[in-house]
């Protein structure tokens, strides 16, 4: 698939939808009055610059292929993307704003995406942002594009600020009685000095009220026993945790997390942001199975018998859900208070709906 | 062009008194913002006191089809913040509280009027900042912040405002309030990024009336390293080196003989003597973390041939360093009467083609530039210093500025890195983006605003932007409370 077939397709078709990877089946999920276009043969790293902090490539490149090449040159995609070994690709991950636990140190998805160029509603392509690390010219389309799920356009390129990968990671693996124990320690830690590269915990059972949380800290193969020890005697001080070990085969523990293993392949996944205040009263939704919450409690993978019921409760949240995977007429649960004005950016971009409605 | 009196009487019902002004000595402040070369006389300056009197004015506007643009401290470098002509500037001073500090959550609540620094020094108690700290930071408004996408020395590693803007309730051009975000650090999280397209809108967009801002806590440590190079070139390839060695240094800054001659003679830097360009290097994180990073990078800089390095040897040291970085702008201002400050960005490893190309036009057109930048990130700020009182100058000036924006281009970088567009460099947007991608950002901005009343004449290279010249410093900035970076 080349870009010129891509317009192509958009201008001779009623409606269109792109497919990458395919690991977040809900997005790409085929639609009767559809078009789908595969996006996988529009691959490859266009220009990676290690001096210069920058990635550039095309939206079907494997997350993968990414992850390998920057890894070659001791830098990493700090956003953290999720389902790296399943096949994502760039494109889809940032049509979907899949960031994972990594994210919590230097942010998601929109704080290290550079440039773009997409297709838009007219076959058009169309350039925004740029290739270097700072740039305020222009209306910032790369950051409005994700999450934007392909209904405002479909992204062809992909430029990425990257970072100097941390050379050793540590994990810790803490126990509490009770989630509320496990949230007070994230608050306790907040105006603390560690710098943590994720903060993940989860209830051990959905019926049970005992919490495990994950810290894991990156940096210099010297300091790092310093750092561990510190923090450890700062959790058993000021926080209610139980047990604090650290964990042996760290690695292999977050690759599990980036793959969502403790969903056990569950049919409905669904991802929600939220405020750490209101996570309690999302966590006793009871149309939730399992629950994982990330950064801190600033964010949630769950899995959900129902998403009707889902949806309604986090309309009641004022809380937003994006469906990964599962049957759901619409992708985005909640109230969507900012429609409208999503909407007007949608006449602009897509005048004859060629994409689906968000 | 006169707007019909009860246009007036509308603004002054919802402004009574002294909250409206529309007497020519009362509009002469605000005539032009901190890229005093322009200036345009409005019909009205508005002080609404809350966000229901900000909305009241732009739905009166709206039905009038009147511009308007908001105004914070006006320290727009683009003249972002400059009035339209005939239109209302709807200045938001004070609309300057802070609402909420959640410290547990690491978030603030606040109104668009609030002063940059002003949420630091509120939330330093808790062990937490705000991050994005612009040169201007003790006078500028997150409100201009957002619409301007502000920066500072340390984006590199922390990104600029929009990284650290949560959510957002605005006034949309014709006066809808619309709301987005949430108190997650994931912000929007889900669907289209509207935080991201809003924030760096320049006003097109319409005006921020509650602003929820991420916060950090204070870094445990920083350790800052100053080296003297004996040329320009050192200091930029020692940029390399640290980039090379894997360390992310919070800052890297570097200025050069000209900015450090401006520095020295207004602050006394006590940077050492002779230099050619003067590289700052921070670090900062937890302690045991940086301070060997910080052996480190001390080792890498001893490499890079510098003939003086100084090790900052505690806070106050650190301070008179920074001290000297963040007032060489205004301190120009002691060399030349007039000056443009440019913001293009370039990819590192063109920094010293750039320098070196900016040095050969500043030649050819007998102007003066001194160089200060945010070497980390490609950011250069060129100020190229005239004398607006000799015939021409000011003009042949803006042609070098021009010059020295495409060589940016050229090189593979952009127009601005955190000043904006505004008036001073939307015809040169046609260098950088294709009549398509400038149709589309077109399309979206009359989508939004039908009338095109918001801002116009901004940004984008569309629609008219009379201005009148001028020059001189900004009183403000002769006062050294304000600078240009």
């Amino acid at each position: 698939m080349t870009i010129e077939e891509i317009q192509e397709l958009i201008r001779s078709s009623t409606q269109v939808v792109a497919v990458g990877g395919k690991t977040k089946p809900a997005l790409s999920q085929a639609v009767d009055t559809a078009t789908p276009i595969d996006m996988t043969a529009l691959t490859g790293i266009v220009e990676y610059e290690p001096d210069e902090y920058t990635i550039t490539a095309k939206a079907g490149t494997r997350l993968k292929t990414l992850a390998d090449a920057v890894a070659a040159n001791q830098q990493y995609l700090p956003f953290d993307p999720l389902f790296v070994q399943d096949g994502a690709t760039i494109g889809g991950t940032v049509a979907a704003n899949t960031g994972g636990s990594g994210r919590f140190r230097y942010g998601g998805l929109r704080d290290f995406i550079l440039g773009i160029y997409f297709v838009d509603g007219s076959g058009n392509l169309v350039r925004g942002g740029g290739k270097v690390v700072k740039n305020a010219s222009g209306f910032d389309l790369p950051k409005f594009m994700v999450g934007s799920l392909g209904r405002y356009g479909i992204l062809t390129e992909v430029t990425l600020k990257v970072f100097p990968k941390p050379a050793e990671y540590r994990t810790l693996e803490i126990t509490f009685g009770s989630l509320e124990d496990a949230l007070n320690g994230t608050f306790a830690l907040a105006n603390q000095p560690f710098e943590m590269d994720a903060l993940d915990f989860r209830r051990v059972q959905r019926d049970g009220r005992e919490t495990t949380m994950w810290i894991r800290l990156g940096g210099l193969h010297e300091s790092l026993p310093g750092r561990i020890g510190r923090l450890t005697r700062w959790l058993k001080e000021h926080t209610e945790s139980q047990s604090i070990q650290e964990l042996t085969f760290e690695q292999t523990f977050w690759d599990g997390i980036n793959q969502t293993e403790w969903a056990h392949g569950a049919q409905n996944l669904v991802k929600i942001p939220v405020a750490p205040r209101q996570l309690q009263a999302l966590d006793r939704c009871d149309s939730i199975t399992r629950a994982h919450y990330y950064a801190a409690g600033n964010g949630a993978l769950v899995t959900a018998d129902d998403l009707e019921r889902l949806s309604e409760t986090l309309t009641g949240l004022n809380l937003n859900g994006l469906v990964l995977r599962g049957e759901s007429d619409q992708a985005i649960l909640g109230k969507k208070g900012w429609i409208g004005l999503a909407n007007r950016v949608k006449t602009a971009l897509d005048p004859h709906h060629k994409f689906l409605a968000i | 062009m006169t707007h019909p009196e009860t246009f007036y009487q509308q603004l002054q019902e919802i402004c009574p008194g002294r909250r409206t002004l529309t007497r020519h000595v009362d509009l002469l402040p605000y005539e032009s913002d901190a890229l005093v070369a322009f200036s345009t006389k409005p019909a009205a300056v508005v002080l609404p006191e809350t966000e229901e009197e900000v909305v009241a004015i732009v739905k009166v506007c709206h039905a009038a089809g009147v511009p308007f643009v908001a105004r914070g401290s006006g320290t727009s470098l683009s003249g972002g913040s400059m009035p339209i002509k005939d239109g209302v500037v709807i200045a938001l001073n004070r609309l300057n509280k802070i609402l909420a500090v959640d410290p547990q959550q690491r978030t603030a609540i606040v109104q668009p009027g609030v002063i940059n620094l002003k949420i630091s020094t509120a939330v330093k108690q808790y062990g937490l900042y705000y991050a994005p700290d612009p040169s201007s930071q003790s006078i500028c408004t997150i409100g201009g912040n957002i619409a301007f996408n502000s920066g500072g020395a340390h984006c590199l590693k922390y990104g600029m405002t929009s990284n650290h803007i949560l959510a957002l309730k605005v006034v949309l051009p014709d006066g809808e309030i619309v709301e987005f975000g949430s108190e997650s650090t994931e912000g929007m999280g889900v669907g289209p990024d509207l935080i991201g397209l809003f924030v760096g809108s320049e006003g097109l967009f319409g005006i921020a009336l509650k602003i929820t801002v991420r916060l950090l806590p204070i870094p445990e440590q920083y350790k800052t390293v100053l080296a003297a190079y004996d040329t320009l070139e050192k200091a930029g390839d020692a940029v390399s080196a640290v980039v090379a060695s894997g360390l992310l240094p919070g800052a890297m800054e570097i200025m050069d003989k000209m900015a450090l001659k401006a520095a020295e003679a207004a602050v006394k830097t006590g940077y050492p003597a002779g230099a050619e360009a003067l590289l700052i290097v921070e670090l900062e994180g937890e302690k045991e973390q940086v301070e060997r990073e910080f052996a480190e990078l001390v080792n890498v800089i001893e490499g890079t041939g510098a003939y003086a390095v100084e090790v900052a040897r505690d806070e106050a040291h650190r301070g008179k360093i920074w001290k000297g970085r963040k007032g060489a702008f205004s301190s120009v201002g002691r060399l030349s009467p007039d000056y443009i400050v440019q913001d293009g960005v370039v990819p590192r490893s063109q920094l010293g083609k750039a320098l070196a190309e900016i040095e050969a036009a500043s030649k050819r057109y007998g102007l003066g530039v001194a160089n200060v930048f945010h070497a980390g990130d490609g950011n250069l700020h060129p100020l190229i210093m005239y004398d607006g009182r000799i015939e021409g100058q000011l003009e042949q000036a803006e042609k070098l500025a021009g010059e020295i924006l495409a060589t940016c281009i050229k090189l593979g970088g952009t127009l601005t890195g955190e000043h904006g567009i505004g008036v001073e460099k939307r015809d040169y947007m046609p260098l950088l983006f294709g009549e398509t991608d400038l149709d589309v950002m077109d399309n979206i901005r009359n989508q939004i605003d039908t009338k095109g009343i918001a801002n116009p004449g901004k940004k984008l290279p569309t629609g008219e932007a009379p201005a009148l010249k001028m020059h001189g410093m900004h009183p403000l900035e002769k006062a050294g409370i304000i600078s240009r970076e």
